[in-house]
């Protein structure tokens, strides 16, 4: 199965290596991680995608919980929150592609960003199984780079309101 | 005063009394500020033996060890005692000198990221950028150590936050620390749970693990005990939680435990554990062995709870403010008269005993010794086949058996025996190693001269790592490698080298006249027992 973990940190140095080193310490699997500061300069936002058995998901949250630097832990699954990712691709395109990277972009609804003669950068913000859809239909087209952060997410509305 | 003045005052303050470690310049400040206090400072021989010995210490004072060491090199040689530590959840609080603030990441002189290497062995940690910190990450860390699942906690202190002055010493009267909250008191709900389950049952068994000792809950486990009448076993770590022979008690269980213990387990209906973590050597399968039956687990760290095996009620809290309040429930127990007297009989069953004409039986040996010992004794065991004797034929009363149970380092039993003795002075220590693990750390025989200790060690000796021999014997088709020691030192040379009385027990003719003399005997003495390479610990104990 699959969790995120919204893991709010003490915002000081040394706490993302203590955390991602619990992960690899004790062969926890992180598909994804992303970390900001939240709305208070004292406490970081960690969202850590990971995958398992759902033992492993349940000492996950326990294990993160004993570590000093943690202040709380959420953790739902997919469908119970909204997820974003960033992606910025660059890429080579000719008069002959280009029409049809544009469509893709219209399609996709990602938005060129930057340009020049021969490569151009494109932007999607989306859940990542639409950032992954626009990589698959841009399967054909040279990419030059990619960047691509991790899966932001937050518990939807309703289950937040306890 | 500076920051090395603060770390002085922090500690008296704290009420610590000695500590244990090794200098070196990046220390400096802190112990030239500790001659002015009343701590009395160990001067070890090799740095892990500092954290050796302040868990020795811990572990009898029931207050957490403090070991002081330098940077780099210092630091890195003190992670294997951090780690022991840590795997046994013994509360240290272990300081260490770094290099100047603006040079680390340098790679200056003995620099070492010492919390960084340390970090998956340390319930914190801490480097120290401001002296006015001390004093508040001085209180904190003495109560991450102490409270909760008890641990090691590391503050590194760059050598100019040392040297720096502090303007006001600000001691906070508690610690507030918003991400660190312990359960202490267990969940009502869940101990009337616990309750209707034992008035419900037919055969109940607590299984108790070093938690017991480390919360001072021992008397009252064995006040529930005895109580309603409900057998006892241990892992390692618990050992001494009922006298040995004690009609309740059925022994160690595990991998190396005896049969009594792993039928009580696998025949009970109800398994109460308290202060155990399901370890792979105490309860090897555990889904299979803990399926059929409802399993309380009492444990203040819930990370422990349904970690290796499914767990059916679980109570997260201190084990002995837990017992406290099942002592005060109104529980109509059933009668375990029949459980009990079945299991007695298997405890009796004792297995036949070859005695080797050439050497000493350490089954007999350890028997002789322990019994021999004064009622509040404390035995401190090494790593090894010694261990493993020790365990299955020690007969305690009162005492205390400690060991390195998690992560068995081999040297442990010396150093802790140092740091036993120096918390509790009157009473009986004696450490018990194989010669593989003695070698290890019989340096510290120098610092138990040097504090004027009357220390008793034994030396099982067969020149060889007997417990690697035996895997080699027969997981590897007896292809020895590695595992002789035949170039050890003459320990009667040895002995004589370190100012100490010598003793030695060939055979068991020697053990019923040597024992009492060793035991008696003022000052410290070195005992060589000679054993038999080829002996093997004894493997009875699996249910079939």
């Amino acid at each position: 199965m699959k969790r995120i973990f919204s893991v709010l940190v003490e915002n000081r140095s040394g706490v993302l290596s203590k955390v991602s080193g619990l992960f690899a310490r004790r062969s926890f699997n992180i598909e994804s991680l992303a970390v900001g500061e939240t709305n208070d300069p004292e406490v970081s936002c960690m969202t850590i995608v990971s995958s398992g058995s759902k033992q492993t998901m349940e000492q996950i949250e326990k294990q993160l919980n004993k570590k000093l630097d943690v202040i709380k832990i959420k953790s739902f699954e997919n469908w119970q929150s909204v997820t974003r990712e960033l992606i910025l691709i660059k890429l080579r395109y000719n008069k002959s592609n280009r029409e049809e990277i544009l469509s893709i972009c219209t399609l996709a609804n990602a938005e060129v960003v930057d340009a020049g003669k021969r490569t151009m950068m494109i932007q999607m913000c989306d859940t990542p199984e639409k950032v992954q859809m626009l990589l698959d239909l841009l399967a054909g087209i040279s990419i030059v780079e990619v960047a691509r952060t991790g899966t932001l997410a937050l518990q939807r509305c309703v289950d937040t309101e306890k | 005063m500076n920051g090395a003045d603060a770390v002085a005052k922090s500690l008296e303050l704290q009420g610590v009394t000695t500590v244990y470690g090794y200098p070196g310049v990046a220390i400096c400040p802190v112990y030239d500020s500790l001659i002015n206090t009343n701590i009395h400072a160990v001067l070890v021989r090799s740095e892990a033996n500092a954290a050796h010995a302040a868990s020795g210490e811990a572990r009898i004072s029931g207050k957490p060890g403090v070991c002081i060491c330098t940077s780099g090199p210092g630091a890195t040689n003190l992670i294997t005692g951090i780690a022991t530590a840590y795997m046994d959840s013994i509360p240290l609080v272990c300081i260490t000198g770094q290099v100047n603030s603006d040079l680390i990441g340098g790679d200056v002189f003995q620099e070492a990221d010492i919390t960084g290497a340390a970090e998956s062995f340390v319930k914190y940690s801490y480097l120290v950028r401001k002296a006015s910190d001390i004093p508040r990450i001085f209180k904190e860390a003495f109560y991450i150590a102490s409270t909760g699942r008890r641990g090691p906690v590391l503050i590194d202190i760059p050598f100019d936050i040392q040297m720096q002055e502090v303007r006001k010493f600000e001691w906070p009267e508690e610690v507030n620390l918003r991400t660190y909250k312990p359960t202490y008191y267990g969940n009502p709900m869940q101990i009337r749970k616990v309750v209707t389950a034992l008035e419900n049952c037919e055969r109940p068994i607590l299984y108790t693990g070093g938690g017991v000792h480390l919360c001072q809950a021992r008397e009252l486990v064995r006040q529930f005990s005895e109580k309603y009448n409900i057998p006892v076993v241990s892992t390692m770590m618990g050992i001494g939680t009922m006298p040995s022979l004690h009609p309740l008690y059925m022994g160690m269980a595990g991998n190396n435990g005896n049969l009594a213990a792993n039928r009580a387990i696998h025949d009970a209906d109800t398994v109460i554990l308290v202060g155990a973590r399901i370890a792979d050597r105490a309860v090897s399968q555990p889904q299979k062995m803990m399926a059929n039956k409802t399993l309380v687990h009492i444990d203040v760290d819930p990370a422990e709870i349904g970690k290796n095996a499914k767990c059916d009620l679980p109570i997260v809290g201190d084990a002995k403010a837990i017992f406290e309040e099942m002592l005060k429930q109104e529980i109509q127990m059933p009668d375990f008269s029949a459980w009990i007297t079945e299991l007695q009989s298997c405890r009796q069953r004792k297995s036949r005993q070859v005695v080797p004409e050439k050497f000493t039986d350490p089954a007999y040996f350890v028997n002789e010794l322990s019994t021999h010992m004064q009622e509040d004794a404390v035995y401190v065991a090494d790593v090894g086949q010694n261990q493993i004797w020790s365990c299955a034929n020690i007969v305690m009363q009162n005492g205390r058996f400690l060991t390195s149970g998690g992560m068995g380092t081999m040297g442990y039993a010396l150093p802790a025996a140092i740091g036993a003795k120096m918390a509790d002075p009157k009473r009986e220590v004696v450490s018990v190693s194989g010669d593989g693990g003695f070698q290890m750390a019989m340096m510290e025989l120098a610092t138990s001269n040097q504090e004027g200790l009357e220390l008793k060690h034994v030396v099982l000796n067969n020149e060889s790592l007997g417990m690697v021999r035996e895997a080699q014997r027969f997981s590897f088709g007896g292809r020895y490698t590695m595992v002789d020691l035949k170039g050890g030192p003459d320990y009667e040379q040895l002995a004589k080298a370190y100012r100490m009385k010598y003793m030695k027990i060939e055979t068991n003719a020697d053990v019923e006249t040597v024992v009492p003399k060793f035991l008696k005997t003022r000052g410290s003495v070195l005992l060589e027992v000679l054993v038999d390479e080829d002996g093997i610990v004894r493997k009875g104990g699996a249910v079939k």
